[in-house]
């Protein structure tokens, strides 16, 4: 079932009498078509959250409209609308046993019993839980809870399918497999998912598509990988990207950008001051013919990869980081490094607004 | 762990409370058992020098009074019908008063006055409103009401007549609406007959009613207290779920608030049978130290009611002998709570 979202609004009131509204959510418009994972992505305080709430039902929008396929479910209660919801901590009744959480939904659509039964037990083994029918929900693992969360949200056979972090109680194993086991349930039952993470790189990884959002605005939606090699602004090349994007402050003239005093490349934009982005993996180590000189700090070998740490005035973090082959050896007491940089990894912002300057000679 | 050098220093901070204890709460009770179990023990023998045989004979004589069977039945009935009624409302304006915003702190303020007011006062404050009479005709009912029985006629017969004919003698009854108890007052209004709840003639169950009404209203804010402390400390998230999994409220109070809040219940159940078996200061708030409706004395009459009676006469191996097996009855009402109980609760 695709899902619509036409200028979704979400306003709080201030809690003070002179305080400022909050826009939780500013005028989101996206077609999410059916049996798509979709990732909302962004930092706290986003609105990712809000709009997944908006989206079950537990909230109500302040205006724009919200369909499953073709009905208006704008106006609906959470238990007409047919999603299934699994929230951060799970919520799982804890009075309940594994079976019992799972047939609640079912209990509350008055299914007849032995189909309750058979339900709950497919539920039960497209999560892999059927030996824990009986256990309570705290006689199991986070990883089991969280699936057990998930077969309660998907026995009622959901139109839509809402994750809220669904990773982040989880420890960094547990995470790597969990995620994994998502993205196999999800295309084993072909139901439309949208989930929730402020973690890029579980968005990147099990997503189809990616909605990067900030203070309630989208900023890009898009095909994973598109979102990471062609950001539309600043905050998306920062956000996306481990370790994160390196920024220089630079500027454009006569038709070629400078970083500092060395010149980087030729392009084709007018005179101005600029935002320069260049992934960690954009860099070139080239001792002899470098455009970008940086001071060394220290050189960490991860076994594939070395990571190069060094400072350049013109940064505007304290560490730049650029990630070259292990194979690579630099001298130990170099006092700078230089570097190419590679064209498809190098991005351009205008410095008043952070927008994506797009340079003709890409490509 | 303590130094064992300052063990005795710990001893000095526990004394005071130790002490306090030993004295007044541990002695008695050990003399509690010593008392009842010596035949025909009172104070006044034991003062002036008279010895006792072990035996049993405080037990016999307490089993086999009258007046203490009618303090077992009333105390038990009382707790039967207050304590499941004043849970079930306690949880049901829990869950009313956890559900609303607007004004619900003046709302757990008014639910809460009972607790800060002295039982007595409310208790006369009930008699009052429950009275056959109003307070103006007051002094005068005892003399009617003589007069009315000496006409070979009941109370409400005549108080629902201007004037009444026995035996060719007219007795004007001098009473209208207007001078009736406010509850007769109200029944009227609905146009029904009023009933004499706790005066001379009045009926057993009428007198049961009152009490109950009254202990239910005065036990209710210690109850909504615990419950709606248990309520709100439950996660909201579990309501948000049970909307999402299509519970109707019916079912979201069945099964998801209740056994949340089944720790709680189980406590204010379990603490509710307790003071239930104790109950004393109620029946004197309303009925007055007589224990009844007049004419009647000791018809409402409780355990610790007896015990007390016993302890005025100085017969203190009954008094004791009647505490244990107090002690007994609230032993074994908890041990059957707390065997339901660890069945029921989720904690």
């Amino acid at each position: 079932m695709k899902v619509v979202l036409e200028n979704l609004t979400k306003i709080f009131p201030s809690r003070t009498k002179n305080g400022a509204e909050t826009v939780a959510v500013d005028n989101f418009t996206y077609e999410i078509p059916d049996g798509k994972l979709i990732g909302l992505l962004g930092p706290s305080g986003c609105g990712k959250s809000t709009t997944l709430f908006m989206l079950s039902g537990l909230l109500k929008p302040s205006s724009g409209k919200i369909y499953f396929g073709d009905d208006d479910v704008t106006n609906l209660s959470p238990e007409k609308r047919g999603v299934g919801l699994v929230f951060q901590n799970y919520a799982l009744y804890p009075h309940m046993t594994v079976k019992q959480n799972i047939m609640f939904p079912l209990q509350n659509q008055k299914v007849p019993k032995a189909e309750i039964l058979q339900r709950t037990y497919e539920a039960a083994k497209l999560v892999q839980l059927e030996d824990y029918l009986e256990r309570k929900p705290n006689e199991l693992s986070g990883g089991q809870q969280q699936r057990v969360a998930i077969a309660r949200a998907l026995v009622k056979s959901p139109k839509v399918l809402l994750l809220d972090e669904p990773l982040s109680n989880l420890d960094a194993r547990l995470r790597l497999q969990t995620r994994e086991e998502i993205r196999r349930i999800q295309r084993d039952t072909k139901v439309t998912t949208i989930f929730v993470t402020h973690d890029q790189e579980e968005a990147m990884s099990i997503s189809d598509m990616i909605v990067v959002m900030k203070k309630g605005v989208v900023q890009q939606i898009d095909v994973p990988q598109i979102v990471y090699d062609n950001p539309v602004n600043l905050f998306v090349a920062k956000f996306l990207g481990t370790p994160p994007i390196n920024v220089f402050v630079g500027k454009i003239f006569d038709r070629k950008l400078y970083i500092g005093n060395e010149m980087i490349m030729d392009v084709d934009a007018s005179n101005q001051e600029v935002f320069v982005g260049i992934r960690p993996e954009g860099f070139i180590y080239a001792p002899d013919d470098g455009v970008l000189t940086c001071n060394l700090s220290s050189v960490e070998v991860m076994g594939r990869d070395s990571s190069i740490v060094s400072t350049h005035d013109c940064a505007e973090s304290t560490n730049i980081r650029s990630i070259i082959d292990s194979d690579i050896k630099i001298p130990y007491d170099a006092k700078t490094v230089k570097f190419n940089i590679k064209k498809n990894k190098i991005f351009v912002f205008r410095k008043d607004n952070e927008e994506r300057i797009y340079l003709k000679d890409e490509d | 762990m303590v130094d064992s050098q300052h063990k005795w220093k710990a001893w000095v901070y526990l004394a005071p409370a130790l002490i306090l204890l030993l004295v007044f709460t541990v002695w008695p009770i050990i003399n509690t058992f010593h008392f009842a179990f010596l035949n025909d023990y009172s104070s006044l023998g034991s003062n002036g020098g008279e010895t006792y045989q072990f035996g049993i004979s405080n037990f016999t004589k307490v089993i086999t009074y009258r007046g203490f069977l009618t303090c077992l039945k009333n105390t038990a009935l009382l707790c039967v019908l207050t304590v499941p009624l004043s849970c079930f409302l306690a949880l049901i304006i829990a869950v009313f008063l956890n559900s609303i915003t607007k004004f619900s702190k003046l709302l757990q303020t008014i639910f809460f006055l009972p607790y800060v007011t002295n039982t007595i006062a409310i208790g006369m404050v009930f008699a009052m409103m429950f009275n056959i009479v109003g307070l103006r005709y007051q002094s005068d009912y005892g003399k009617y009401c003589q007069d009315i029985i000496n006409a070979g006629g009941t109370p409400k017969e005549l108080f629902l007549a201007q004037e009444v004919i026995r035996d060719g003698v007219t007795y004007q009854t001098g009473y209208t609406a207007d001078s009736w108890g406010i509850i007769n007052n109200f029944l009227t209004f609905l146009k029904f007959d009023p009933i004499i709840w706790i005066n001379q003639g009045s009926s057993y169950s009428a007198n049961i009613a009152v009490l109950v009404i009254y202990i239910v209203w005065n036990a209710l804010p210690f109850k909504i207290l615990i419950l709606l402390g248990g309520l709100q400390s439950v996660n909201k998230q579990y309501y948000d779920a049970a909307k999402i999994d299509g519970a109707s409220r019916l079912t979201i109070f069945g099964r998801i608030t209740v056994p949340l809040l089944s720790p709680m219940i189980a406590y204010v159940v379990i603490t509710g049978f307790i003071g239930g078996f104790k109950e004393y200061t109620s029946v004197v708030g309303i009925y007055g130290t007589s224990l009844g409706p007049t004419g009647e004395a000791g018809k409402l009459n409780t355990i610790v009611g007896y015990i007390y009676d016993a302890l005025a006469k100085a017969n203190y191996g009954v008094a004791s002998a009647a505490s244990l097996i107090l002690f007994l009855i609230i032993f074994a009402v908890t041990l059957v709570n707390l065997y339901v109980s660890n069945k029921k609760v989720h904690y």
